[in-house]
C-alpha cells in the first residue's frame, strides 16, 4: 500500500489521467468483442442453449398422430413431423438438452483429467515419462471403433444399474471423457515444464511454499488459457462424437431424441421427409460452428503475444 | 536415419501389444456373454453351453486365451467368426481394399484440393479469396461427415436423381461402362471424406505457411531477388509442412472414424461397416479382429509421418 501512494506521489499531475487499469480478463474480453465472427458465434450459441432451456417448456407438442405422419414443414410444425406424428421442433428442442449436456459434461471430465495428468507429468521430472508413454499410446488408439465396443459392452450393465437414460448418459460422458484427455495433458505439461523454470516459481519454493500450493495457486493459473480455449473447442467434438455413436445406433434409445438419434431415424425416410434429417443436422452444424469460433476467438483474445 | 527409423518401429510394436492387451481385457472383463447368442435359445441345455465354451476355449483364463489370441492373430489366423461361421481374415481382407481405397482416394483428393486452397489464402492473406477459402474450410471442419453424407445423398440422389446411394459391392469393373458405374457410386462416399480433409488439411497449411511467410530467411529470399512462385513453393512451403505432417499424423485417427460412418451411410462393404454389423449381433471375435486392424493402421500412419518428418527436416535427430 505504502509503495502504491509513493508511486502515484511521484507521478506528473497529467499521468493520473490515464485509463483506469484493466485486468487481464477485461483486456481479453475487449479483444474478443472485436473478433466479429466469434461474438456471431456466441450469439448462435447463447440462443440455441436458451431454446433448449427454455423452448420445451413453451412448445409441448409430444403427441403422437399417425393421421400427419412424415409432414413436411408447415406454421403448425414448423420443423415437420416424424413416422409416427410427433412435432419435430419440439424433439430438436428436447435433443438439444442432451446433445449439450453430453458435449459440456465430456470436456469437463476430459479436462478435468487432462489437467491432473498434465500437471503430475509436467511437474514431477521422475512421472514424466511413464506417463507421456500413456498419453501417447492413449493417442494412437482407434477412438471410434474403441468408443463403439466399449459402449457395445458396458450398455446393458449400465442401463441395468442406472436406468435407461442415466446409464447411457453417463457410460456416453465417461468413454468420451476418457478417450479425449490426451491434447490437453500435453498442453498442460509443456507449460507447467516451461513454467516451473520461472523466477515466481523458485521464489514461491525458496518462501516454502509446498508443492501443492505451488501447483495449484502459482502455476496453474498461467496454465488457464489455453486449457479454456482447447475446452472450448472439446465441446464441439464431444456434441460430434455423441452424435456419431447415436448416429451408428450406438448412443441414446430412440425415446430419447438426441441429434444424431433424430439423424439414425430419419436415415430410413431421405426421400420421402428429407426435412427429418435438415433440421437436427443443421442444428449439430450451428452449434459446432458457433462453438469453433468462439474457440479461435478466445484463442486470439487470451494469446499474451497480441495485445491490445 | 536407418537407425532413427528403426527406432520407432521398436517404439510401434510394444504400442501394439499394449493396445491389444487393452482391448482383449476389456472384451474379457466385459459384463457381456460371448456366447448370449447362443444363450437367447432356450433350447440349448446347460451342459451343451459349456461343451461350446470348452470347444472355444473360453473357460480357460482370459490371460491365457489372450497370448493365444495374440500368437494365433500374428500367425494371421484371427479365429472364426460367431455369424458367418467364416474365418475373419476372409471378411476382412475382402473389404479392407474397399476401405482403404476410399479412404486413400479422399485423402488424395483432400490433399489435392487443400494444398493449392492453404497456400493461396496464405499468400493473399485478407484478400476475398482468402476469406472465401477460410469460410469454407471452417464450414467444412465443422460439418459432421454424417450430415454431409445425408446432404449429398438428399441432393444428388433423391432430388436430382443424377445418382444411386446404395453402394453395389458385386460390380466389377471390365469394360467402359462398368468403371463408369463404380465411379457413379464411389463419388458420394469419396467427397464426403475428401472435402473434410480438405478442411482440415487447409487449415492446417494456411496457419503453418502464414507463420513461416515473416521471416528472415524467406526475405532473403525475396531480397535474392528469387520469384514469388520458387520464395513461396520452394522455401516457404517446404518448412511450413513439417508441422502439418505431425498434425496429419495426430488426425489419423479421426479419418478412420470417418470412414466408418461414411461405409454406415453409403453402405460400402468396407471394414468400418463390418464392425458396426457386427457389434450389431455381437460378434465378438471380428469386433476384435477389426478393432485391431484399426489400431495397427493407426499406428502404422503414424510410424510413417515419424518416418516423414525425419525426411523433410533434417535438424530432427532423436537421441
Amino acid at each position: 500500500m505504502a509503495t502504491a501512494q509513493v508511486r502515484l506521489g511521484a507521478q506528473p499531475a497529467g499521468a493520473e489521467v490515464a485509463r483506469p487499469a484493466r485486468s487481464l480478463w477485461a483486456d481479453a474480453w475487449i479483444t474478443f468483442t472485436r473478433d466479429r465472427l466469434a461474438v456471431a458465434g456466441l450469439a448462435v450459441l447463447v440462443l440455441l442453449s436458451v431454446a433448449v432451456l427454455v423452448g420445451p417448456v413453451l412448445w409441448k407438442q409430444t403427441a403422437i398422430d399417425f393421421s400427419r405422419a412424415l409432414q413436411g414443414p408447415s406454421l403448425d410444425h414448423p420443423f415437420g413431423v416424424d413416422d409416427l406424428g410427433r412435432d419435430l421442433l419440439a424433439r430438436v428442442l428436447e435433443g438439444g438438452r442432451v446433445s449439450i449436456a453430453v458435449g459440456i459434461t465430456a470436456v469437463l471430465l476430459a479436462v478435468a483429467l487432462g489437467t491432473a495428468i498434465g500437471a503430475v507429468a509436467g511437474y514431477y521430472s521422475w512421472l514424466d515419462n511413464p506417463l507421456m508413454r500413456i498419453t501417447d499410446l492413449f493417442l494412437s488408439l482407434p477412438v471410434l471403433p474403441l468408443l463403439l465396443v466399449l459402449i457395445y459392452l458396458f450398455r446393458e450393465a449400465l442401463q441395468l444399474a442406472l436406468g435407461a437414460q442415466l446409464g447411457v448418459f453417463i457410460m456416453i460422458v465417461g468413454v468420451i471423457g476418457i478417450l479425449n484427455w490426451m491434447p490437453v495433458a500435453r498442453l498442460v505439461r509443456a507449460s507447467f515444464l516451461s513454467l516451473k523454470q520461472r523466477e515466481f516459481v523458485e521464489a514461491a519454493r525458496c518462501v516454502g511454499s509446498p508443492d501443492g500450493r505451488i501447483i495449484f495457486r502459482h502455476i496453474l493459473p498461467n496454465v488457464l488459457s489455453p486449457v479454456l480455449v482447447a475446452a472450448t473447442i472439446g465441446v464441439g467434438a464431444a456434441i460430434i462424437t455423441e452424435s456419431t455413436l447415436s448416429f451408428l445406433g450406438l448412443g441414446f434409445p430412440s425415446d430419447t431424441p438426441t441429434w444424431g438419434r433424430l439423424l439414425f431415424d430419419a436415415v430410413n425416410y431421405l426421400d420421402i421427409a428429407p426435412h427429418w434429417a435438415i433440421f437436427p443436422g443443421l442444428a449439430i452444424f450451428l452449434i459446432v460452428l458457433s462453438v469453433n469460433f468462439i474457440g479461435d476467438g478466445l484463442r486470439d483474445a487470451l494469446d499474451p503475444r497480441r495485445k491490445i | 536415419m536407418g537407425r532413427y527409423v528403426a527406432r520407432r518401429l521398436l517404439v510401434a510394436i510394444p504400442t501394439l501389444i499394449a493396445i491389444s492387451f487393452v482391448m482383449y481385457a476389456i472384451l474379457a472383463l466385459a459384463p457381456i456373454d460371448p456366447l448370449s447368442q447362443f444363450g437367447v435359445d432356450p433350447r440349448v441345455p446347460p451342459e451343451t453351453r459349456e461343451r461350446i465354451r470348452e470347444a472355444l476355449g473360453l473357460n480357460q483364463p482370459w490371460p491365457i486365451r489372450y497370448v493365444k489370441w495374440i500368437t494365433a492373430m500374428v500367425q494371421g489366423d484371427f479365429g472364426v467368426s460367431f455369424m458367418s461361421r467364416s474365418s475373419v481374415s476372409d471378411l476382412i481382407w475382402q473389404r479392407l481394399p474397399n476401405t482403404l481405397a476410399v479412404v486413400g482416394v479422399a485423402y488424395v483428393v483432400g490433399v489435392l484440393i487443400a494444398m493449392p486452397a492453404g497456400i493461396v489464402s496464405a499468400v493473399r492473406r485478407n484478400s476475398a479469396m482468402d476469406h472465401v477459402i477460410s469460410s469454407a474450410a471452417y464450414v467444412g471442419f465443422s460439418v459432421p461427415t454424417f450430415f454431409t453424407g445425408i446432404l449429398l445423398i438428399i441432393i444428388f440422389s433423391i432430388k436430382l436423381r443424377w445418382l444411386g446411394f446404395i453402394y453395389d459391392s458385386t460390380l466389377k469393373v471390365t469394360d467402359v461402362p462398368s468403371l463408369i458405374e463404380q465411379l457413379k457410386q464411389s463419388i458420394m462416399p469419396i467427397s464426403v471424406l475428401g472435402l473434410f480433409d480438405a478442411a482440415v488439411l487447409t487449415r492446417y497449411v494456411r496457419a503453418s505457411l502464414l507463420e513461416n511467410l515473416p521471416l528472415d530467411y524467406v526475405r532473403t529470399a525475396h531480397a535474392k531477388g528469387l520469384g514469388e512462385r520458387v520464395v513461396v513453393l520452394r522455401h516457404a512451403l517446404r518448412n511450413s509442412l513439417i508441422p502439418v505432417v505431425t498434425l496429419i499424423a495426430l488426425g489419423v485417427p479421426t479419418v478412420f472414424g470417418g470412414a466408418i460412418v461414411t461405409e454406415q451411410i453409403f453402405r460400402v462393404p468396407g471394414i468400418g461397416e463390418l464392425l458396426v454389423t457386427s457389434i450389431g449381433t455381437g460378434d465378438t471375435p471380428v469386433v476384435a479382429s477389426v478393432v485391431m486392424i484399426f489400431a495397427a493402421l493407426v499406428v502404422g500412419f503414424n510410424l510413417l509421418a515419424d518416418v516423414l518428418y525425419a525426411v523433410l527436416d533434417p535438424r530432427i535427430r532423436y537421441s
